[in-house]
């Protein structure tokens, strides 16, 4: 039964939407205000019609309904019970309905908002983000329905993706859906805008903070696919530029050009068809990651099943592409900037590299991702580019791009007097090179790590000089240390909440830096009782032992570690042997420090526990990442708080900066 | 005019030193994909291959306490010696197909720094080792060079 009525709610909610979408258009040409409400109501559908789909399918997910095809793919009666809700989105179906269902809860809020303040755009936007659902409801009905029948129902399912069978998937794809999902908002607004002809700054000032909020949880959702890779994948690293961890990187670039360039827009009215151009190849670049991941032409470990999923995405990217460009082909006369740039030594032109950068990064990705389809499809050579392709093409333009994350916010506009760039950089500069150098005399000889710690220095200068110079300015009227620091936090919440997340990416700089260059592994066989000494810590093999989980049995191995200090701590790390897969799946374990962790993972072991194999990694300044994650929140959520009313101060040369 | 001039040629810069960028990092880090034969017909001293092929019974050897490992790697028609210095990965063994990434050496082996063993069932190599069914498992394997 349960299939049947899943399908059913699916096509009805097809229906809805594609019925909500073209009665959402009219109402926009039209002006009817009857097919306006009946659209909304359409969308009100959508969203129950969706939520039922979901509750029906954890529904069965949590009675093991085997007949549900997904479920019995994706479950075992051994499955604890957190992880059959989560297994929900464990595989492609799942996801797209997590994917539609976010939609549509971002359309209700869309209606809320912007019913009666923005009666022009607004039918558009429903229109656009009704038009999305229909596609992935489509999606959900044909190539990849979550609710297909399976007979005859099996006694038992194949269980979950072990791998997937962790804390990080129960946040990870919905953070990183939300980001996703979240750029649908700008972009319907950026295309409602086109539509009505309403090119000015409104639709960036409206969806100003639903950028910023895609934006952070697209973030998020990375860093905690990081957390995720680097402590159940078992090799030790965090991000391994695979082709869906750079599938979700380009958008986060683009976005997070998009994110810096609007601000030029709404100063200086510049830049208007480069920010319609960048929301379009972000909101583009999160469909083709989908495609990338899902049609199998590159292989992945992330990739789920394949299918016909890949075409109808390529399809529909096609379709959004090549609308979005005509609709700003057919504006093109109305989107001519009003300003210019007036020197190179401006906050326009820094903000402007930055743009250059980003998307250049954005690019290489996108070219070493595609390369090995590109050479087989012009030379006929069977080649690929990894890791170290991405690495080093990346540093330089990191780096500037660390650089010019301290030079933007501080310099002036239109045209910086050297003035302005004594007051605000003389000093930065110093202690960036100081840093530099003391770092070298405390023994690090990496040139780029330097570079980078220098880099990192002279940025934190900034942000720390500018704060305090505010804050002393608010002290001469009277107020307290608590209440001026607070006071300038909330009231000028944009920009300082800007400058935090700015902190935190310093931070991850740090981690990315250090681990790249510090970190050690070593292999090792050791005999019961033996002992092996590895970068300053003791390691005992204690013998191995078996244990038997609800859907597993495991192999741990015991490994007392001391260090100079004396006993530090018992590491057991394991290999899990689940029946539906033939491979043993190692499960880690780890030490987190604040400098360094200590990783250890099980290889091979003789079966009488006489000797085992044991790679030994310490890796060094990784909880830099997690933390940085940290400021980073704490900044997103300062930067997304109401702003207290007040109207912006046209820019003037030479002017102390306040965006 | 002219400041728009500088602006461009500035711009122009930025755009050639990224492109010299990308094209330094391919061919510094580019790595081709050979079977046993293509490599033992032209080995490049140096150069980066991701080889895949079956390992041939009676040739797997692993200290473990040198973690020494050596075996040889056959498409049928033509085999490459390969060493590697570490554990071999789970269902590695004889008779299975392998995928390994490192460099031909000039003493006449392969030195492997990653070795890739796949699943039976879904990767299942050619038991005659015909070119067809290899290009297969190839195919298969591809791009699952994550660790």
């Amino acid at each position: 039964m349960t299939p049947e009525l899943g399908f059913a709610a699916t096509v009805a909610a097809l229906v809805l939407a594609v019925y909500g979408s073209g009665a959402a258009a009219l109402s926009g040409m039209r002006r009817r205000d009857d097919l306006r409400r009946s659209a909304e109501r359409a969308a009100v559908g959508v969203f129950l019609l969706v939520t039922g789909c979901m509750l029906l399918l954890v529904w069965a997910f949590l009675t093991f309904d085997f007949s549900v095809r997904y479920v019995a793919f994706n479950t075992s009666l051994g499955t604890p019970f957190y992880y059959r809700i989560t297994a929900l989105w464990g595989a492609l179906e799942g996801s797209i309905i997590l994917w539609t269902f976010m939609l549509s809860v971002y359309t209700l809020i869309v209606i809320a908002r912007y019913r009666r303040t923005q009666p022009q755009l607004y039918p558009w936007v429903l229109a656009v983000m009704l038009g999305l659902s229909a596609f992935f409801l489509l999606v959900m009905t044909v190539p990849a329905p979550p609710f297909q029948r399976l007979s005859p129902v099996p006694a038992d399912g194949r269980g979950l993706n072990p791998l997937l069978e962790d804390s990080g998937m129960i946040t990870h794809p919905v953070a990183l859906y939300l980001g996703f999902t979240g750029f649908t908002v700008p972009f319907a607004f950026a295309m409602a805008a086109l539509i009505v002809g309403r090119t000015g700054e409104e639709w960036i000032t409206i969806t100003r903070r639903w950028t910023i909020v895609a934006w952070y949880f697209l973030s998020l959702g990375l860093l905690i696919g990081g957390w995720w890779s680097y402590h159940v994948l078992g090799w030790g690293g965090y991000w391994a530029w695979d082709p869906v961890e750079n599938a979700a990187f380009m958008p986060w670039l683009t976005g997070t050009a998009f994110l810096h360039s609007v601000m030029i827009q709404e100063r200086r009215r510049m830049l208007k068809l480069w920010n319609l151009t960048l929301i379009i190849l972000t909101f583009s670049l999160t469909l083709f990651g989908t495609f990338l991941t899902r049609s199998g032409i590159i292989g992945s470990v992330h990739a789920f099943s394949q299918g016909s999923v890949g075409q109808f995405f390529l399809a529909f990217l096609a379709l959004v592409v090549l609308g979005a460009f005509s609709l700003l082909a057919w504006r093109l006369d109305r989107l001519k900037g009003q300003g210019e740039l007036d020197s190179i030594l401006s906050r326009e032109s820094a903000f402007l590299l930055n743009n250059l950068f980003l998307v250049a990064a954005a690019f290489t990705v996108f070219f070493g991702t595609v390369f090995p389809l590109l050479s087989e499809a012009v030379k006929g050579t069977k080649v690929s580019v990894g890791a170290p392709f991405f690495n080093l093409v990346n540093i330089p333009i990191f780096l500037t791009l660390i650089f010019l994350m301290g030079v933007g916010p501080l310099i002036a506009w239109r045209r910086a007097s050297a003035e302005n760039l004594r007051r605000n950089f003389l000093k930065p500069v110093v202690i960036g090179v100081a840093a530099a150098a003391v770092c070298r005399l405390l023994g690090v000889g990496n040139a780029l790590v330097l570079l980078c710690l220098g880099l990192v220095a002279f940025v934190a200068a900034t942000i720390v000089m500018d704060f305090a110079r505010a804050v002393r300015a608010r002290r001469r009227t009277g107020d307290g240390w608590l209440d001026a620091t607070w006071g300038l936090a909330l009231r000028q919440n944009r920009r300082y909440g800007g400058f935090v997340v700015h902190l935190g990416i310093l931070v991850l700089a740090v981690g990315v830096a250090g681990s790249q260059a510090w970190s050690t592994q070593t292999e090792v066989t050791l005999a019961r009782g033996e002992s092996a000494q590895i970068a300053g810590y003791t390691l005992r093999f204690d013998g191995l032992h078996g244990e038997e989980e609800s859907n597993h049995a495991k192999v741990v191995g015991t490994f007392a570690v001391s260090d100079a200090r004396g006993p530090y701590t018992v590491l057991t790390p394991a290999k899990k042997f689940y029946p539906q897969e033939q491979t043993p799946i190692a499960a880690v374990d780890y030490r987190l420090g604040f400098l360094e962790d200590l990783y250890l993972v099980l290889g091979e072991f003789a079966r009488d526990g006489s000797h085992a194999t044991i790679k030994v990694q310490v890796n060094r300044m990784v909880s830099w990442l997690w933390m940085g994650g940290l400021v980073l929140t704490l900044g997103a959520a300062l930067a997304i708080l109401p702003e207290p009313r007040r109207k912006p101060a046209p820019a003037r040369a030479g002017q102390p900066a306040t965006a | 005019m002219t400041r728009k001039r500088r602006f461009l040629i500035g711009g122009l810069v930025i755009v050639a030193a990224l492109a010299y960028l990308i094209y330094a990092g391919v061919s510094q880090s580019v790595v081709y994909f050979v079977t046993p034969s293509e490599l033992g017909a032209a080995p490049v001293a140096g150069k980066s291959y991701r080889l895949g092929g079956m390992v041939v019974p009676g040739t797997l050897r692993w200290d473990a306490k040198s973690l020494d490992l050596r075996f040889t790697l056959s498409d049928g028609q033509a085999s490459v010696p390969v060493r590697h210095r570490g554990t071999p990965p789970d269902l590695f063994a004889e008779n299975r197909g392998a995928v390994v990434e490192g460099t031909w050496s000039r003493d006449g082996y392969f030195q492997a720094s990653t070795i890739l063993a796949k699943h039976s069932e879904e990767y299942k190599a050619p038991h005659d080792g015909s070119q067809a069914g290899y290009r297969e498992l190839l195919k298969t394997l591809r791009g699952e060079g994550k660790p």
